[in-house]
């Protein structure tokens, strides 16, 4: 099958955009002026890039590099305060082995002198991306990342195994789908492991999850409330293991080929497990990094976001939410709750709805460009 | 997929998912495979919550996806709506004394 999408250095793209990303929160102010004279970038602020430990910094640098080297963005203005502690230089430098990257720093002559340059750069970046051009490319070069948020019971017995049957079409037309939220598989682990590729893979599951239960324990509570969330709680959800056993239906049934670090391009096609949070503004950066293209969204109770860089596809089994939020699901499944609509069926109404968004059908959460609030996650203390 | 008024996910399941509001007293039908209920609820259950299918004694594990998603934490009697007030959850504990992390 082939898609309309933009060939880039490193794989396609199915959006061409320019990105105003800040390296550190300090300069949020100035990318978001920079943004608004350009209302067809899209701006990227975060609150990390400082006074972290060093674990932290690199993990932020090689966040923000893949952000920007994601194929559904055509080139980068780079927002600088100047003194923080990630790079901007080294964080450039890498980006620029693959596209466009611009640098303004506001410490080298304040704010209005950075939003006018900046501005300049990036008017001139969106003049240039006018230019480039939707070919055919086949639908192997699409990632796609699978994420639920705002579970409820509906989530496990519908919307999730639908998506994890779309998860299965995908991996079977030679494409990848990467999921992660590695605290809600807390409980379903031993279920993934016996689809693992190899030993090896299944470890590094292991290792995953028992190092992100280590740092809940520690904390001397128990995580419900935390996670499930209260939400969850009161849509039926009464222990993580339930959460997790019906949000690992997402990944279908493919063998797991790989697990890779928060944040990491994976290298392998097929089906793959990213170690990370389950927080939807931390959990999409890292699948954005990762170099999904799209992202295809379970949910319960409504989630509305998507991600500033990626089209986000909404996809409810809750008949009540899809009527009360047509303006935030894209996918209605009240049809398979209502056994009208068989799970194979609506899995291949998903995957066509992949497709189309690939190709340019805008998503919901596009149209109504609730898309900005995003962040990085990190393991240690702001210092 | 879904019909009725409760949905059993797993022939080994303990407890059934309302698929709609349901009322105390009322007698509900679910089943899978070759396993069938008729339950008289204990409470009112809210649509998608769950009623134990059998008697769960207090320490026994409830059962979802033919999985253990926790255990009851008093005894649990069938048609009883089963959430946070009778059941525990056996994972992410700190609370718990000595509770070890998810090892292979």
């Amino acid at each position: 099958m082939e898609i309309a999408g933009y060939n880039r250095a490193n794989g396609v793209g199915i959006r061409n955009y320019v990105a105003v990303m800040v390296t550190v929160g300090c300069s949020g102010d100035a990318a978001e002026r920079i943004a608004q004279l350009n209302p067809k970038a899209k701006l990227l602020v975060h609150t990390q890039g400082c006074t972290q430990t060093p674990p932290d910094v690199a993990l932020v640098e090689k966040v923000l590099v893949n952000l920007a080297s994601n194929p559904n963005v055509n080139s980068v203005l780079l927002v600088s305060l100047g003194c923080e502690s990630v790079s901007v230089d080294r964080i450039a430098d890498k980006i620029s082995a693959l596209k466009e990257v611009g640098v303004v720093e506001v410490q080298e002559k304040g704010l209005q002198h950075a939003v006018a340059r900046g501005s300049e750069i990036t008017k001139r970046m969106c003049e240039e991306a006018e230019k480039v051009r939707r070919t055919a490319v086949d639908f192997s070069e699409v990632k796609v990342a699978i994420k639920c948020g705002a579970s409820d019971a509906t989530s496990g017995i519908v919307s999730n195994p639908v998506a994890g049957k779309a998860a299965d079409l995908i991996v079977g037309g030679g494409g990848t789908v990467i999921f992660g939220e590695t605290t809600e598989v807390i409980g379903a682990e031993h279920i993934l492991a016996k689809r693992c590729a190899s030993e090896g893979v299944a470890r590094r599951l292991y290792n995953a999850i028992g190092e992100m239960e280590k740092r809940v324990i520690a904390m001397g509570v128990d995580m419900r409330g935390g996670q499930p969330t209260e939400g969850n709680i009161k849509g039926g959800i009464t222990t993580i293991e339930e959460k997790s056993l019906g949000a690992i239906c997402k990944t279908g049934s493919s063998k797991l080929v790989d697990v890779v670090d928060y944040g990491d391009v994976p290298s392998k096609k097929g089906l793959v497990f990213m170690d990370g949070p389950g927080r939807e503004i931390e959990a999409l950066t890292g699948f954005a990094a990762a170099g999904a293209q799209l992202i295809l969204f379970t949910t319960g109770l409504g989630a509305p976001q998507g991600f500033p860089i990626v089209p986000v596809v909404k996809i409810s089994g809750n008949p009540e939410t899809c009527s009360r939020l047509k303006e935030h699901i894209d996918v209605d499944l009240s049809a398979v709750f209502y056994g009208e609509e068989g799970l194979d069926a609506a899995a291949q109404r998903l995957f066509k709805e992949v497709a189309d968004v690939a190709s340019s059908k805008r998503t919901k959460a596009e149209i109504c460009g609730y898309e900005k609030f995003f962040n990085i996650y990190t393991k240690g203390p702001v210092i | 997929m879904v019909k009725g008024r409760a949905i059993v996910v797993d022939e080994r399941d303990n407890v059934a998912t309302a698929l709609t509001g349901l009322k105390k007293d009322a007698v509900v039908e679910a089943g899978i495979g070759q396993s069938s209920y008729k339950i008289k609820l204990r409470s009112d259950i809210t649509f998608g919550h769950k009623f134990a299918l059998k008697r769960i004694p207090k320490g026994e594990h409830v059962i979802k996806y033919g999985e253990v998603i926790g255990m009851a934490s008093e005894n649990i009697e069938a048609g009883d709506h089963v959430h946070v007030q009778n059941t525990e959850s056996l994972r992410g504990r700190g609370d718990i004394k000595n509770m070890n992390a998810c090892s292979e």
